[in-house]
């Protein structure tokens, strides 16, 4: 397999007040394809995938160190538009948060706010970015009712579509299946197996199995440390560290 | 009922008794006893709901019972004029019998919308700030120093009414429009009654602001929008319904404040033509004439017909509040 890096994190340190959440990671994302972020809960999952489109800043009393870095420029320079590093990313929560309006709008807030209002171009992204999650069948019809009116899966799916809109190139996935039922998961999991041909995905997980499932790069993290990284099917089938062996046969969680 | 309890209870006997009271009980099993102890836990019960049910009707009924003998009292004066003239006539010379409540209506309407017009925006302002912006140090310090402010005594709100109110408005403010006013005005009161309805405001739209996830900010942020467009477009719209609730907290305690409106208000029975001009609102006719000229006919009446009036106007704009949230919810979800 062939990895190019498209995120480089180079000695990446978190703080919350004085709890140290990550620990030196070092560690290239391969571009356009699905890494997962696996081990147990509280380990610093959800803060290395929050660090990327630096959402992890909103925190209160956090401190970060190191570079991330995109196509060479290191998105934790703080001279740099966070708005526009999160505008290259794509985040899909654990659960859907809809934003409170239609099911239009959802999906055309985000190119509004980068400041397109010609309406014939908001119609196509909103069909061609509901049509990428196929979502559109089932919406059609209905495009100006609130999206809280959704099922979660199909809520879930809009969420993606509406990341999707403002043209990322990485999609961040906090655990996305967690909050749906097995069908919307499925769902949802065979949506990112289509979109890694365009897309980096980066996903948390704690469901080894969806890691198997999707993932073509693996990252381990246990307390804040990285303890091992590489190809899925070598972390899975050729654990190199006993602590990797351990989670993946489910001694340790 | 009975049965229906009677049979609970052996329902419950059959099951098998937690371990602690089984041992206490072990040799010597007392169902009689145990059905009294039952008996009285569920007496207990319905005595709690049933006190509880009496004075949640009790409550809910204050309302109409207080409505019913303000409506009461004022049919002396009902009986005399029509109620149109009552309402509209601007002509208020309670010896010579003519009681129009036109002006005290408007003076109430004038100073409450002054204040709500001051107050909604700057609390508004300061709750975002307070649940979007401020690091937790300010916050937690903000936050109940703004709360002090609603144990103020509507006395004191007067005094510094009168003492820092009336002067500037005097000295500065309609000089600086070219005109003269005493500083007992329409300004003064709703300045004043403005500061005093700011920490329900503001307390309620924190409120607001604090029960709508973070996720769904996140939601926004993640796709590239700064935090003013994240409270614009996501926070701002999924809080109306609270915030709209706020106001009308707000409103309606504007509406019925009494002491400090009418120390500063200038209570001049005439339709306020101005800002800056006197006003002479509801409560405060109320409370500056009750018990003291009530040897004029028909005067004690007329007051008690000017408190209902009070209580229909704070009930009309609850109505309306009310009907208006349930639009906005619909409208946003």
């Amino acid at each position: 397999m062939e990895l190019r890096p498209h995120v480089s994190i180079r000695n990446l340190n978190v703080f919350y007040g004085n709890e140290h959440a990550l620990k030196n990671i070092t560690v290239d994302i391969p571009q356009k394809k699905i890494t997962a972020i696996i081990g147990p809960s509280g380990c610093g999952k959800t803060t290395l995938l929050r660090s990327l489109n630096r959402l992890v800043d909103s925190v209160d009393g956090v401190k970060v160190f190191g570079q991330i870095l995109v196509h060479g420029q290191d998105i934790l320079d703080p001279k740099i538009e966070v708005t526009e590093v999160r505008k290259k990313m794509g985040l899909l929560s654990q659960k859907p948060y809809p934003l409170p309006m239609s099911i239009y709008d959802n999906i055309a807030f985000g190119p509004r706010l980068h400041g397109l209002r010609d309406k014939k171009r908001l119609d196509e992204i909103v069909e061609r970015y509901l049509r990428e999650v196929s979502l559109w069948d089932e919406v059609k019809d209905r495009l100006q009712a609130p999206a809280s009116k959704l099922s979660l899966g199909q809520q879930q799916r809009l969420c993606l579509a509406r990341g999707l809109a403002v043209e990322p190139e990485i999609i961040l996935g906090d655990e996305p299946t967690s909050a749906l039922d097995p069908k919307s998961s499925q769902h949802i999991e065979a949506r990112f197996l289509e979109l890694k041909e365009k897309y980096t995905i980066v996903i948390v997980t704690h469901i080894l199995r969806q890691a198997r499932r999707l993932a073509d790069y693996v990252l381990f993290l246990y307390f804040g440390e990285l303890i091992e990284h590489g190809e899925a099917s070598e972390v899975f089938e050729n654990p190199k560290e006993a602590m990797t062996r351990e989670y993946i046969k489910g001694t340790i969680s | 009922m009975d049965t229906s309890s009677s049979s609970l209870s052996q329902s419950q006997l059959s099951q098998p008794l937690p371990s602690d009271q089984t041992a206490a009980l072990h040799g010597q099993p007392q169902p009689a006893l145990i059905r009294l102890l039952q008996g009285s836990r569920l007496i207990k019960d319905k005595l709690a709901a049933a006190s509880m049910l009496f004075l949640t009707i009790g409550s809910s009924l204050m309302i109409f019972l207080i409505a019913l003998q303000l409506y009461q009292r004022s049919r002396p004066i009902l009986a005399m004029k029509g109620l149109a003239e009552l309402l509209f006539s601007t002509s208020w010379r309670p010896l010579r019998g003519e009681f129009g409540f036109f002006p005290f209506i408007m003076g109430t309407l004038w100073v409450t919308a002054v204040a709500v017009i001051i107050a909604v925006p700057l609390c508004l302002l300061t709750a975002i700030y307070l649940s979007e912006y401020a690091p937790r140090m300010v916050r937690e310090w903000a936050r109940p120093l703004v709360d002090l402010l609603a144990g103020i005594p509507s006395v004191v709100y007067g005094l510094w009414g009168i003492l820092v109110i009336v002067p500037l408005i005097k000295n500065y403010i309609a000089p600086a429009f070219g005109t003269f006013s005493t500083g007992y005005s329409v300004l003064a009161a709703g300045m004043v009654l403005a500061i005093m309805i700011f920490p329900v405001i503001i307390h309620v739209s924190v409120e607001v602001f604090g029960s709508i996830p973070y996720e769904m900010r996140e939601a926004a942020l993640s796709l590239g929008a700064t935090g003013w467009q994240t409270v614009k477009y996501v926070v701002l719209r999924k809080a109306m319904p609270g915030i709209i609730a706020a106001v009308v907290l707000g409103l309606s305690r504007a509406f019925g404040e009494t002491m400090a409106v009418l120390m500063v208000a200038g209570n001049v029975a005439r339709v306020p033509s101005s800002l800056l001009g006197p006003a002479y609102p509801l409560p405060a006719l109320i409370a500056n004439s009750y018990g003291e000229m009530l040897s004029v006919p028909l005067y004690d009446s007329a007051l008690l017909l000017a408190s209902l009036i009070l209580l229909a106007i704070v009930l009309l704009f609850n109505i309306l509040s009310r009907l208006i949230l349930i639009r906005v919810e619909r409208n946003i979800q």
